[in-house]
């Protein structure tokens, strides 16, 4: 079985918000909620590096471990997603994840901050794959449609990668031997507890 | 002059125009070797910082961080250190109280009562300890509900049910914190003059608060021991207010690493309080004869209060005359 991950080449990626855009669109995401940003790192200045950063499907997932509801499953694929009928909106996985992904649709609204939101690696949610309720609550699932997520899909410079760990981190692999340089795998270490040798 | 002129401009020109030619292809050179030699890498953020932050273009500017691994070491925290302090805290507690009661037994009125009773707390005091103590114990349950819930609740009743519960809960923590926050103030205020520590204290404690042997230590309106509880309520329930307001309003005062502190520091004095209130409530009801009446009717026994407060019930009677007989307390 495939173990899906992401991986952002921050030697490629340009900061033109298409996977953003991309994301926010297919997934028709609302207002204020972000599933997918990119962020620029010593922006203007020499070294300067964007990073495209979304839910990084966490190894032993930190936001799956505190939730006081349990509402996370973790896929066959490895893609960590929740339940938005359980999830009660206490905000703790937020407070766990080293990645920022949790968002909520009315954060700071006493007393309820709705149900939390967060990038689906676009495989839906706990309902019936391709349904309607599957799209209302979690976006469209394309993984069961055997197609990758969009963000991916749509980068203009290939900087962000989806798919197969193994596969993705070869690609990466190459690229780096091919130029001669790369800046490393972001956040690997922290989801994954492992690193791309290069 | 003008065509002076012309000629260090021109000059002036041609310097810069070499200096170019000779200077830039040799730093694009240099660039190809290593562009990234001056880059920013990732563990090296971390070891600075301990996490990465940068610009976003989207509003949301709190997703500026691009990555805190120490949401780590919090989850450790809720999911294990917690579990222990509050089990330890709270079943300890328990069978400290069942060991104590089995031993000791509930702390007799060892002159009977003299069917003569005085006023201990006035219906105003009464009202705030009860609406303090209702939202307590709510506030303590839906608490726990949290800490605990997942791993002993949850596998009894399902997902659906423990989740519709938890959000039940939850609103009742979140809504139920104002009045408890005002009893808190209350309390502070209602009982501030009576719970200033005095050397009377010192004695009572030495000799075991009656609680540990048959002494009775003189006591004036609260001994050492309830001064204890009420500042463990004031300063306890003034914590977990204050942490309690941050997480019920994330990200308002602080940022990711302030939540997490409000709630190590909210969770902490909460099963430590909750521990508390178990040796309170014990003492309130099984663990001491005619304790309960004083928060119940608001009215002691003349003999109970000689026995526990004799300095408050020489001051009471000096001060209104004798102590009054109720009528249904009298045969
Ligand atoms: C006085 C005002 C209080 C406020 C504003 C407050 C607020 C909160 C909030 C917002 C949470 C996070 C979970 C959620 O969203 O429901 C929480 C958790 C919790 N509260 Fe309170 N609370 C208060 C008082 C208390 C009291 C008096 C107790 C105990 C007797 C208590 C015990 C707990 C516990 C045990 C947790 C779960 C901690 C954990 O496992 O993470 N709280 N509280
Ligand atoms: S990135 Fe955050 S939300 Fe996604 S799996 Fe990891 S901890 Fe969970
Ligand atoms: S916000 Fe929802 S998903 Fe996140 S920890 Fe709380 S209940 Fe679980």
């Amino acid at each position: 079985m495939a173990r899906m991950k992401f991986l952002c080449d921050a030697d490629r990626c340009i900061e033109c918000n298409a996977c953003v855009t991309a994301c926010k669109n297919e997934h028709e995401v609302p207002w204020g909620i972000n599933r997918r940003r990119v962020v620029t790192i010593n922006d203007g200045k020499p070294g300067e590096r964007s990073v495209s950063m979304a839910c990084m499907h966490c190894t032993d997932a930190p936001c799956a471990a505190v939730c006081p509801v349990n509402c996370f499953y973790t896929t066959a694929d490895g893609v960590v997603l929740h339940s938005k009928d359980l999830c009660i909106g206490c905000g703790y996985c937020f407070y766990a994840c080293p990645f920022g992904a949790p968002q909520y649709p009315k954060v700071g609204n006493f007393g309820s901050r709705g149900k939390m939101d967060k990038c689906t690696y676009c495989a839906g949610g706990p309902e019936t794959d391709g349904s309607k309720e599957e799209y209302e609550k979690y976006g469209a699932n394309r993984l069961a449609e055997g197609k990758l997520p969009l963000c991916a899909e749509m980068c203009s410079t290939k900087s962000l990668l989806a798919g197969d760990g193994e596969i993705i981190a070869q690609i990466y692999k190459e690229r780096v031997m091919k130029r001669g340089y790369g800046s490393g795998a972001w956040g690997w270490k922290t989801a994954y507890r492992e690193t791309i040798e290069s | 002059m003008a065509s002076f002129g012309r000629f260090i401009r021109l000059g002036v020109g041609a310097w810069a125009l070499l200096l170019l030619v000779i200077v830039a292809p040799a730093s694009s050179g240099a660039q190809q070797v290593n562009p990234t030699a001056s880059s920013v890498k990732e563990q090296q953020l971390l070891q600075e910082l301990n996490r990465i932050q940068g610009r976003v273009s989207i509003p949301d500017q709190r997703s500026g961080v691009l990555e805190q691994p120490q949401g780590r070491e919090w989850r450790e925290f809720r999911n294990v250190t917690l579990r222990w302090i509050g089990g330890v805290a709270i079943v300890g507690m328990l069978a400290v109280l069942v060991i104590f009661y089995l031993t000791r037994g509930m702390v007799r009125l060892e002159s009977g009562r003299s069917g003569r009773t005085i006023v201990r707390f006035n219906m105003f005091e009464r009202f705030v300890h009860w609406m303090s103590a209702t939202c307590f114990i709510i506030l303590a349950i839906s608490g726990l509900n949290i800490t605990f819930g997942r791993p002993l609740l949850l596998p009894l009743i399902g997902f659906e049910a423990f989740s519709e519960w938890s959000q039940w809960a939850k609103y009742a923590h979140n809504y139920l914190s104002f009045p408890f926050t005002i009893g808190v103030v209350l309390i502070f205020l209602v009982w501030l003059g009576n719970n200033i520590p005095s050397k009377l204290d010192v004695e009572w404690i030495k000799r075991g608060g009656g609680l540990i042997g048959h002494d009775h230590p003189p006591a004036r309106r609260f001994n050492a021991g309830q001064k204890g509880i009420y500042w463990i309520v004031v300063i306890g329930g003034g914590l977990v207010a204050a942490t309690g307001y941050v997480l019920m309003f994330p990200f308002y005062t602080t940022g990711i690493e302030g939540m997490q502190m409000a709630q190590i520091v909210h969770s902490i004095v909460a099963v430590l309080f909750v521990a508390a209130m178990l040796a309170h409530i014990y003492i309130g009801t099984i663990g001491m004869e005619g304790a309960f009446e004083a928060m119940g009717s608001g009215e002691v026994d003349v003999n109970w209060a000689r026995e526990h407060h004799s300095l408050w019930l020489d001051e009471e009677t000096s001060r209104t005359g004798q102590p009054r007989r109720a009528a249904s307390a009298a045969e």
